[in-house]
């Protein structure tokens, strides 16, 4: 599937009504959804050239992330042009892969989003910004709505927004959809990426709950976590959440993207989250229009893989350019 | 296939696990492998050799023996000479071989796996990560059970040569449940693998020798059928453990019923898969993958049957169909593969009449749209569904990746359909109610009961049947049994022959007649009269007529086995009121003690004081089982795993009890009180040469509250009614205290049903010693243990 080419099949979701019956419906086996995902990465196997080619199809998934205190313009312009440029170009000869690879977008804070636009220009690459109080949410809902509308009008093309926990935890679903809705609409053009903060939200049944609710109200992506929950992306939440975005697949015909973020930092991981992907939604949703890492330090860690297979030598981290 | 090519299609490729290691084994064993007698490999005296083959693509990997009889012999011998200093080497030196068989499997690991993976033909993922991890596992468990035996079974020991049998499904796993317990309870084996899969057993005797295991201790025959029937039939094995199917187990039993060969058969099943409505359902889905094609449908505890709640069936239809599209099948060795390869052209062959069956009696089928391997011995999964109880695939077991799917209305139809079947192996329950699981649980008659859960085996979990499914347990306390005699057997003496009595009528005293007192049978609570409307004349010792019993017939049985049956309520009527009752039932006989006593001077011609012991003892025992009746606690096993693993004690049903001529009063009450202390229902044969304490009982138990039919008593033959209750189908288990004749009869006839069976051979314990009579011995064989396994987390 081209990149180009998928995204005119892709639909926005334009979100449902809320259905609290359906809400009320959904049933989460814990054990039994850790036993599967425990086996995820067991049951299939990706190597040689197969690992190679889906390794660089992760990295066109990758939200190469910064959002820390000390960010300045000058460490976003190198994630961005990072971002530009993933992997050395003769590690892509070596693999005879002759077209251009990119990340699938650049995430950071609201302030640097003109620095990341400065560095990316001409090269396709959206900035992604986080929102609305990110990580905790805890301002008013007018403020997230401002800030949700400043980052749009700076430029960028994705917010990936917070949801209010408290909201799940007090199982308050009609509030919770209202904010996402309203998210939604103060993003008009930009995609709306819907943080859970999993690890926030006690039970893999209220992630499943929140994971409908994001998706009846518009969300373009539902993802797992800010990154700065004491637990962040766990296979057993995906698939949750993926088992989610299918069903609301099959109900409505809209296909939602998910973004696991946090704490993915292997390369053999990124692989098992492709397997998850590919196995629980299948091969339509195995790009970056419907599937992101939010992810670090995931990219040092390919790279060096992908130098393994081309050389059979294994890789050091010096030997790849820093973001 | 290019990097650009498969970043467009993201398709998987092949990811095949490395032979190199296990192909320069089977090199180093060219031209043929040898058999594993008495610590040595030497070639088989039947000089017959047979090949094995890889099922995924028909290639021949080694030869090897098949072996016989003379072989077998030799291989007795050698456990036999083993037996000893086995014994002699104690629980810690047994455990300790253990330990390092343990430790040996587990650094060969991956050449067990890979090599299991090309005899058997499957997915490498399962056997590195389910079955030898499980083997591992077995071992030390069980080298702790070793450790701990002198302890945890001071009242056992070892029953001596054991013959062991296992079948081709796990070929490894099984071979490790059969020799792990039998081993450390100072047992020496001879085991043989199925032909269809041998390599595994001869790696690990490898690892026997390299652990330095005692000569003889460990023995593995190869070979086929006959080499299995030279070991059910050879004298000096003292018991068979078998698993395999339920034809080849009941030829078994019949085979060894005339023999004191003690028998443990893990055999067929058609388990249940039960899913409600409100079910995780996309995590049924997984737990249907695990279910049924998890080893392409070949294990025993398969969750064949599926059942579905009608208000979600075509929801749940449908996910899975859409699952098995993304199933993968293919070369064993992939890593990448759900499904291998079929172990043998006749098993695929079998499974193929099966499916045609099921479509030509208007079954549904689905399969996949993706192509099956043509090449190899390859069967896609299947899904049948608007299938009937009715029909053949419903009830006949496939042993293959086939899903046969039924809807129920409410729990209790669910319960219903889950016991349509001759089987009880196991059975999954998928529900987010624990009220409900937990009700459904103990009423699904299964050894085995996964709640939301498949397929989930540990060492300390036991393993096994209900009906025809097999018995015996193996695996945890409960599996040791199997493996162990109580030390006092050897104490068990045969009975003299009685002697042939001259009836002699009795003479009116003071010219007036004694009052005639005509004792009947006791069905349901009420005395009623044979039903052939022939009585017979009950002797003393010295052959003077002392009273008449009705001669009961088969009708007599019948109606007794189907009052014990409507009286089932008894199991859940609460263990208090039970011990109430049988207390009762002591305060009851000790106000008419002395007409017991009296009785029992008549009919046995012994003095008052003897007579006054044995209606003391009675009541000791009732009390013994009075108390047991609360305190026979169920337990929880510590399996690895976030789950409470319930091991409970179920009673086994409708009993019956063929009670021992001698002591007719102790023994009824020795016999048939601590299966009611259990809950089950009994039907009794009292006493044939002195049947009447039986029968005066009657009065105890009606003014006892015992409700009618939770103790049935017919008087009669003995030879004719033991076989009627024998080839009674809807008898649970058999008690049996007679002759060796009678014993044989009952072992033979309970192949049929795969009735619980316990005889004497006509070897008689002393009633009044109480280590002859040990409680739990008894409560042991009056219950079955039933594996609940509760995964919890939210």
């Amino acid at each position: 599937m081209k990149k180009d080419s998928a995204k005119s099949h892709i639909q926005r979701n334009p979100g449902t009504e809320l259905d609290l019956s359906l809400i009320n419906k959904i049933k989460i086996n814990r054990s039994a959804v850790e036993r599967r995902a425990a086996t995820m990465g067991t049951r299939r196997a990706v190597k040689k050239e197969w690992q190679a080619a889906w390794l660089l199809r992760a990295i066109t998934c990758i939200d190469l992330t910064t959002l820390a205190g000390d960010d300045t313009d000058g460490n976003v312009a190198r994630l961005c042009a990072k971002a530009r440029q993933p992997v050395r170009q003769d590690i892509l000869q070596a693999l005879d892969f002759a077209q251009p690879i990119t990340t699938g977008a650049v995430c950071v804070y609201h302030n640097l989003i003109p620095a990341a636009l400065k560095t990316l220009e001409g090269s396709n690459i959206p900035v992604a910004v986080v929102s609305t109080g990110f990580p905790a949410g805890q301002i008013t809902n007018k403020q997230k709505i401002e800030e949700i509308k400043a980052s749009v009008a700076a430029g960028a093309k994705e917010i990936d927004i917070v949801i209010s926990r408290a909201m799940v935890l007090t199982g308050n679903w009609e509030a919770l959809y209202n904010e996402v809705k309203g998210f939604r609409e103060a993003c008009g053009e930009a995609h709306l990426k819907t943080i859970l903060a999993t690890g926030e939200l006690a039970t893999l049944t209220n992630v499943a709950k929140a994971s409908q609710i994001c998706m009846m109200a518009g969300a373009d992506f539902i993802k797992t976590s800010t990154g700065k929950e004491p637990v962040n992306a766990t296979l057993p939440v995906s698939l949750v959440m993926v088992r989610a975005i299918r069903d609301y697949y099959e109900r409505t015909g809209f296909k939602v993207g998910f973004k696991p973020a946090g704490g993915i930092s292997k390369a053999k991981d990124a692989i098992t989250w492709l397997i998850l992907i590919k196995e629980e939604l299948g091969n339509e949703w195995l790009n970056n229009h419907l599937f992101r890492f939010g992810a670090s330090s995931l990219l040092g860690d390919i790279e060096r893989q992908l130098e393994h297979f081309t050389t059979g030598r294994y890789s050091a981290s010096y030997r790849h350019p820093v973001a | 296939m290019s990097v650009a090519s498969i970043f467009e299609s993201m398709e998987y490729g092949p990811a095949p696990e490395s032979k190199d290691v296990a192909l320069e084994w089977l090199k180093n064993h060219q031209p043929s492998f040898k058999q594993f007698i008495n610590g040595k490999w030497v070639a088989p005296k039947s000089k017959k050799y047979m090949d094995s083959l890889n099922p995924c693509s028909q290639e021949k990997l080694a030869s090897v023996p098949v072996s016989n009889k003379e072989d077998v012999d030799d291989a007795v011998k050698a456990a036999d000479k083993a037996v000893k200093g086995w014994v002699k080497l104690g629980g810690h030196g047994r455990a300790r071989y253990l330990y390092a068989i343990a430790r040996q499997v587990q650094k060969h690991a991956r050449l067990f796996a890979v090599l299991e993976s090309m005899d058997n033909g499957k997915p490498i993922r399962e056997t590195r990560d389910i079955d030898i991890p499980l083997v591992a596992r077995h071992f030390y468990h069980h080298a702790g059970w070793a450790q701990l035996q002198a302890e945890k079974l001071p009242d056992y020991k070892e029953i001596g040569v054991v013959g062991q049998i296992v079948p081709w499904n796990f070929p490894m796993l099984m071979l490790s449940w059969k020799i792990a317990p039998a081993l450390a309870m100072g047992n020496t084996v001879i085991l043989k693998p199925a032909e269809f899969t041998s390599l595994t057993a001869l790696l690990f005797a490898e690892i026997c020798e390299k652990v330095g295991l005692p000569a003889g201790v460990v023995n593995i025959i190869t070979g086929e059928g006959e080499t299995g029937a030279a070991m059910v039939d050879h004298p000096g094995i003292s018991k068979i453990a078998f698993t395999g199917s339920t034809e080849v187990g009941r030829i078994i039993r019949r085979a060894a019923s005339s023999t004191e060969k003690k028998l443990s058969l893990e055999l067929g099943g058609k388990s249940p898969f039960i899913v409600f409505e409100d079910a995780d359902l996309d995590s049924v889905v997984e737990g249907v993958v695990d279910a049924i094609w998890f080893n392409q449908g070949q294990v025993c505890c398969a969750g064949s049957r599926l059942l579905v709640q009608e208000s979600i069936a075509d929801k749940l239809y449908d996910k899975i169909r859409k699952r098995m599209e993304s199933l993968r099948i293919g070369n064993a060795l992939d890593k990448g593969i759900d499904i291998g390869a079929i172990v043998a052209p006749v098993q695929l062959k079998t499974i193929e009449e099966l499916v045609q069956k099921g479509v030509d009696e208007g079954a549904e089928l689905w399969q996949p749209s993706w192509e099956c391997p043509t090449e190899g011995c390859f069967y896609p999964p299947t899904l049948f569904t608007n299938v009937a109880p009715a029909s053949t695939i419903a009830q006949e077991e496939i042993f293959g990746p086939v899903l046969v799917a039924m809807s129920f209305r409410t729990p209790a139809e669910a319960v219903k359909l889950a016991n349509n079947t001759r089987y009880g192996l196991a059975a999954s329950l998928w529900t987010e109610n624990i009220n409900l699981a937990l009700d459904i649980a103990p009423k699904v008659k299964a050894g085995t009961i996964w709640i939301n859960c498949t397929n989930m085996f540990d060492a300390a979990s036991g393993f096994g049947g209900y009906r025809e499914s097999g018995f015996g347990r193996e695996g945890g306390l409960e599996g040791l049994y199997e493996y162990v005699k109580l030390k006092v057997e050897d104490e068990f003496k045969s009975a003299p022959e009685p002697k042939k009595l001259t009836e002699k009528l009795p003479s009116a005293e003071n010219g007036i007649p004694a009052l005639d007192k005509t004792a009947k049978f006791y069905i349901g609570g009420k005395q009623k009269r044979p039903d052939g409307g022939y009585n017979n004349n009950v002797l003393d010792t010295k052959g003077n007529v002392i009273g008449e019993v009705g001669e009961g017939n088969r009708k007599d049985i019948r109606n007794a086995v189907e009052a014990a049956h409507a009286a089932s309520k008894w199991a859940r009527t609460t263990e208090h009121t039970r011990a109430q009752i049988i207390y009762y039932m002591a305060e009851n006989l000790e106000a008419r003690a002395t007409e017991f006593a009296d009785r029992l001077s008549t009919a046995l011609n012994q003095s008052t004081k003897k007579s006054r012991q044995e209606v003391e003892a009675s009541i000791d025992c009732l009390f013994t089982y009075a108390a047991y009746a609360d305190k026979y606690d169920s337990s929880v096993h510590a399996t690895p795993h976030r789950n409470v693993t319930l091991a409970m004690k179920e009673p086994i049903g409708v009993m019956g009890v063929v009670c021992p001529n001698e002591a007719p009063l102790l023994g009824f009450i020795s016999t048939v009180i601590p299966l009611i202390s259990m809950g089950n229902t009994v039907v009794a044969i009292p006493s044939e040469t002195a049947p009447l304490s039986a029968t005066d009982l009657y009065q105890v138990l009606e003014t006892s509250d015992v409700p009618g039919g939770v103790i049935n008593i017919i008087t009669g033959d003995k030879e004719e009614l033991t076989k009627v209750l024998a080839t009674h189908d809807d008898v649970d288990g058999l008690w049996y205290f007679g002759s060796k004749e009678g014993s044989s009869l009952v072992q033979n006839a309970a192949a049929e049903n795969m009735k619980r069976t316990w005889v004497n051979f006509g070897k008689n314990r002393d009633w009044f010693n109480p280590k002859h009579v040990l409680a739990h011995d008894f409560l042991r064989r009056a219950t079955e243990i039933k594996n609940i396994w509760v995964p919890y987390g939210e």
